[in-house]
Order: C-alpha cells, then structure tokens, then sequence
C-alpha cells in the first residue's frame, strides 16, 4: 500500500527526452532541421523579421543625420529609451548564460536541450542591447572613444563611472558569450560537415569545425575548457547586471540610490531571460516538431524559475518602496508616491499586473504544464520588465529635487522605430541561426540519450 | 594496399600508413579495448568518439590537462593588466582631481580589473584549449576512412599509429580484431 501512495504522491514528471531515442537518431533529427530543404514559413517568418530590420536601420539612418534631437529625451529625462531598451535587452541575455554556464556546474541535465538556443538568444540580445549606449552617444562613430587605448589627446577614460564600468563588463560579456558558444557548436559544426552533402555546407561547416575529430585526447581538453568558461561565465553574468544596475544605484537620483538594486536587477534579468526563452522555444518546438527533446519538462521547469525569480522581483518592489519611506527622506518618498498616483501611474499598475499578478498564475501545474498558457505568461513578462525599466528610468528622472525642474516624458516615432527594429534585427539574427546552425546541442544530447556512456558533466545515465 | 611498416628496428624510417583503425559499436567494447591497448604498451593510440566520454581519457593513460594552468595563468595577467593600466591612467598618464578625491582611487577599479580578469582568462581557455588540441587542423589521415564520418554520430573508432614503436601491420591488425572491433581499416597517409 504504501508504494501505491508513493506513486500517487509523486507527481508525474515527463522526461528530459522522449523514450527510444540513441546517439544516431538525435544526432539525424537535429541535424536534420538544418540540412533539410527551407521551409516555405522559414522565408515568411525571416522575411518579416528583415523588414522589421530594416525600420531600425531608417530609424538608425536618421538619427546619424539629425541627432540625437529626434528621440524624446530631453532635460529633466535625459535617458528615456535608450537605456530602457538597453537594460531590457541585456537583462533578456542573462537567461542564457544561466541556462549554459550555472545550470551547467549544478548538473541540471535538462538545461542540455535549450542551452545552445538560450545561448543564441544571449548574443542577439546583447547585440541589440549594445545598440542602445552607442546610438545615445550622440556621436556614435566616436564609440571607440569609450576603451582605453593610447591616442593623440592624450585622454583616457573615467574609470570611476559606472558608464565605464558598463563598456567593460558589456563587451567583456558579449565576447565570453560568443566564445563559450563557438566552442560549444564545435563539435556539432564537425557532425554537419560529415552529414551534409553538399560541397559547399561540408566546406563551411568544415572551416568552422577546424578540423576537429573527436579525439579522446581532444575531448579530454574540451571539456576542461568547457567547464571552465562556465565557470568564468557565471560570476561574469551575475556582474554583468549588477553594474548594469550600478549604472543607477551609484548615482544620488531618488529611486534609483539603493542597495538593493544588483540581486534585484540579476533576479529581474533572468526573470526576463526565461520570459523569451520560453517565448521562442514554444513556438520554435512545435514549428520543428521537437518535442521530444524540449518536453513538458523543459517548459515546466522554465515555469519554475520564472515563478521564483520574478518574487525576488517583486520583493525588490516593496524594498524599494520600505527604504523610500524608511530613508525619512522626503523627495525619495515623493519618488515613489508620484510612481503610484502620478503622471505615469499606469505604467506602474500595468507592472503590478504583469510582474506581480500574472506569475502567480504559474503556481498551477495546468498552466506550468501547458504551452499555450505558459506563452501568455512568458508575454505578460516580457511587457512586464519592460514597463519596469521605463517606471524606474522615467518615474524617477522626471520629477526629482527641483520641482521647477520637472517635465514629462514620451517616446517619438524614431524612439519606438528603433526599440521595435531591434526586435527585427533580433528575430532574424535567430531565423538565421536556427536555419544555418543546430539549435540543439547535438554532442550533448548524445550524451543524455539512454545507454551511453554520459560525459564529465552530465550525471550517470539512468 | 600494398603498406607494409617497417621493422621495429627502424624507427626513423617513415612508414608508409598513417596507422590501423578499429571501429567499435558501443563505448562499452572501445573502452575495454583501449584498456587493453593500454596494457600492451602501445604509446601513439588515440580513440574518437561522438561525445566526451571520461573513462576513456583514463584508459588510454592521459595526463592530466594543463589547461586550468593556462586559464590562470591568463586570469592572473588580465588583473594585473586591468588594474595596472587603470592605475597608470588614473595617476599617472591623466590624473584628474575631482573633489580632492585620491587618484588612485582603488575601489572603483575593481569592477574593470575583475571584467579583465575574466575576458583573459576566458580568451586564454578557448585559445589555450586550440593550442593542446592543434586546432585547427585542416587534414588528418583519419579522414580518409570513408566510414569515420560516423565518429561525429554514433560510432567509437581507435587508431593505433604506424610510428608506434610497437606496431606491427599485421599483429596488431590480428590485436584489434580479437579486441571486439566491429571491423579494421587501414588508414591512408
């Protein structure tokens, strides 16, 4: 008897992949999305994220011709969407990192089917994030201006601004992230050389491969490396975010002097991250018929995380408004009396909505474990974080110290053209990327299938 | 193929294969080989296989990796090199006083000397890791078995080198063979 209430107790939990699967037939079913014909909804779905490009790209050819004068931004609210859009994207990349790198160390075995995608997404977003800081510059050709290098001036950068801080942690970022994912595709550009039939694809797979054979003595250092950009990468991810948030806490602004924005800012990033994450891949599985290796399970356990880091950030909320009314200082406690009853309080509701509300849906198991609600979910975040980055750049820039000082604030046409564009520039870099490259791991995969002989960082096969 | 090493007595002389290779159907039988392998003494043996597969670096005897040497090694550098060059721009190259504050201003230094850090070391462990491995490496004899395009899906392949002071074309072919290799080829130079 009691082994029936075991078994009633636990609750069901898919697998990380479906039954029947060996290292041939992952190895052919992931390869396969790429070496296949292009599917007709492939051009369609490019296509349009392309024309959404382009909008950036006129948007981006404007502001080179007119300035920096086109967007809203304007005294008292100097950052506007720049830096909203700036944080949004970079807090979506962080997913990524944790999916790859600190899932990784912690041996969560079905981080495996969504790291390569989740690692993607990082880059692309970092790309669009980096946008952002460059085109606010006013004289974005002189963005090199920001490293140290030795030049005629005779000028170096301010290495006690945050800004700066944010130049080194950002590239420092997009560059350990490219690395850790070039090194991941690796062996699995090698498994497309060897299975493509055309010339050409077995030529520039096999360039990108290097030749590699996998050789025990090969492996044997691959995964040293491997294990130990995770390891780079994981206190680099949680910096990252922290400056990021540095960018405000350093400064003496109302609403934005606290210590508890780094934790709140990394757990509202990777609250964000999981967000898009599981925006792409739900649409992605069922597109590719990949539902055998992103289960229920996968989606499920993304829910989780969801669930959990968007408390930390609702948490943050109501620290933020403690330590406004704590502080016995009366400008921050205007800052976030105007959040809730100002100009903008309808930014801040519809926060509460998708940040607060909307995630508690996923207490549930029939929402965690259905697709289709978990999309809705993962889209009430998305717009959520946004709406919190606007709230905490906006609300606090525009009434602070001086009330003769205040103004309002709104994104023109050319603001809302270049914050949408990214999101072209970001879906097509992915339409690219799951057409040309293996948007699962594949040697990885090979190593959690039953009956193989699991690598160093994956658990004895069960 | 009319290859026929060379006597083990001359060990200068190139010999005219690049070596034998078994293929094994599961990890389980190319692991037990390389063990064998191993005992028999055999120096220039390496096995490829479709994923990492721990056990097997073990049985062919390989040291351990001096990578996590490189990553320090560039860690320590990339401190040094962010702090130092802060330290340099900030007191000496551009001292700027702002507020009667030092110019050696450590604490804000930090976060650029840790980002360094990482970027060092994480650039020494990809490059550092294509160094050990030879990558890249545009030809390999190996290629030229047309059915190792399956190492990189799900079949276990073991090479024992002709330059192997104990190889012989013949004994060991007959060695591989009763090792549980699901065929042997000769590998083309």
């Amino acid at each position: 008897m009691a082994t029936l209430e075991d078994e009633r107790a636990k609750p069901y939990r898919p697998p990380i992949v479906a039954p029947g699967y060996t290292t041939a037939t992952v190895t052919d079913k992931i390869s396969e999305v790429v070496l296949q014909r292009t599917p007709r909804w492939w051009y369609l779905g490019f296509g349009i994220s392309f024309l959404i490009m382009m909008m950036f790209l006129t948007a981006v050819t404007w502001l080179f011709a007119k300035g920096v004068g086109i967007w809203g931004v304007n005294q008292p609210v100097g950052w506007g969407f720049a830096i909203v859009n700036f944080v949004w994207w970079i807090g979506i990349g962080h997913a990524g990192t944790l999916i790859s790198a600190i899932l990784l160390l912690l041996r969560q075995e079905w981080r495996t089917s969504i790291n390569r995608f989740a690692e993607a997404m990082t880059l692309f977003a970092v790309a669009c994030a980096g946008m952002f800081p460059v085109l606010h510059l006013g004289r974005p050709w002189l963005a090199y201006w920001l490293f140290p290098y030795p030049n005629t001036m005779g000028l170096w950068p301010q290495f006690r601004s945050p800004l700066i801080w944010d130049v080194f942690a950002v590239s420092t970022y997009a560059t350990v992230s490219a690395l850790f994912w070039y090194v991941g595709l690796i062996p699995d550009l090698a498994t497309l050389r060897d299975r493509s039939k055309k010339r050409i694809a077995q030529i520039i797979y096999g360039f990108g491969a290097m030749g590699w054979r996998g050789s025990a003595a090969h492996w044997h250092n691959y995964e040293t490396a491997y294990l130990l950009l995770a390891g780079l990468a994981t206190p680099l991810v949680v910096s990252v975010h922290t400056v990021v948030s540095f960018d405000f806490a350093i400064g003496i602004v109302p609403g934005w002097h606290a210590t508890i924005f780094p934790p709140y800012f990394v757990a509202g990033a990777i609250y964000a991250g999981f967000a898009m994450v599981l925006t792409l891949t739900i649409p992605l599985r069922a597109a590719f018929g990949l539902q055998d290796f992103i289960t229920l399970r996968h989606l499920q356990n993304m829910g989780k995380v969801m669930l959990a880091t968007g408390l930390i950030v609702v948490y943050g909320y109501a620290m933020e408004f403690f330590f406004a009314w704590y502080s016995g200082h009366h400008v921050e406690q205007f800052t976030f009396w105007n959040r809730v009853t100002g100009p903008y309080k309808y930014y801040w509701f519809s926060l509460l909505l998708c940040n607060l509300l909307a995630p508690q849906a996923l207490w549930l198991r029939k929402v965690r474990t259905s697709p289709a609600r978990l999309f809705i979910v993962a889209m009430f975040v998305n717009a959520g974080m946004w709406i919190e980055r606007f709230v905490i750049v906006v609300t606090s820039l525009h009434r602070d110290f001086l009330p003769s000082s205040w103004g309002m604030y709104r994104g023109t046409m050319w603001d809302w053209m270049t914050f949408i564009g990214t999101l072209g520039l970001f879906l097509s870099l992915l339409f690219l990327f799951i057409r040309f490259l293996p948007m699962i791991s594949i040697f990885e995969m090979r190593t959690i299938v039953p009956g193989t002989r699991g690598g160093e960082y994956t658990e004895v096969p069960r | 193929m009319s290859a026929q090493a060379h006597p083990p007595s001359h060990p200068h002389s190139q010999p005219l294969i690049h070596g034998l290779m078994a293929e094994f159907n599961s990890a389980d039988d190319l692991i037990a080989a390389a063990h064998q392998i191993h005992d028999a003494g055999f120096k220039r043996v390496d096995a490829y296989t479709p994923y990492p597969i721990e056990e097997l670096s073990e049985a062919l005897g390989h040291h351990r990796s001096k990578l996590p040497a490189i990553v320090l090694t560039g860690g320590i550098l990339g401190a040094l090199g962010g702090y130092g060059l802060q330290f340099w721009a900030a007191t000496i190259a551009y001292p700027m006083n702002i507020g009667g504050r030092p110019f050696h201003s450590w604490p804000a230094f930090i976060v650029p000397t840790f980002e360094c850090t990482i970027l060092a070391a994480a650039l020494f462990a990809v490059l550092g890791m294509f160094a050990l491995n030879g990558l890249p490496h545009p030809y390999h004899p190996v290629f030229n078995v047309p059915r190792f395009a399956l190492a990189s899906r799900d079949r276990y392949f073991l090479v024992i080198e002709a330059r192997d002071p104990k190889f012989d074309r013949q004994d060991t072919e007959r060695f591989l063979t009763g090792l549980k290799a699901s065929e042997v080829f000769e590998v083309e130079r």
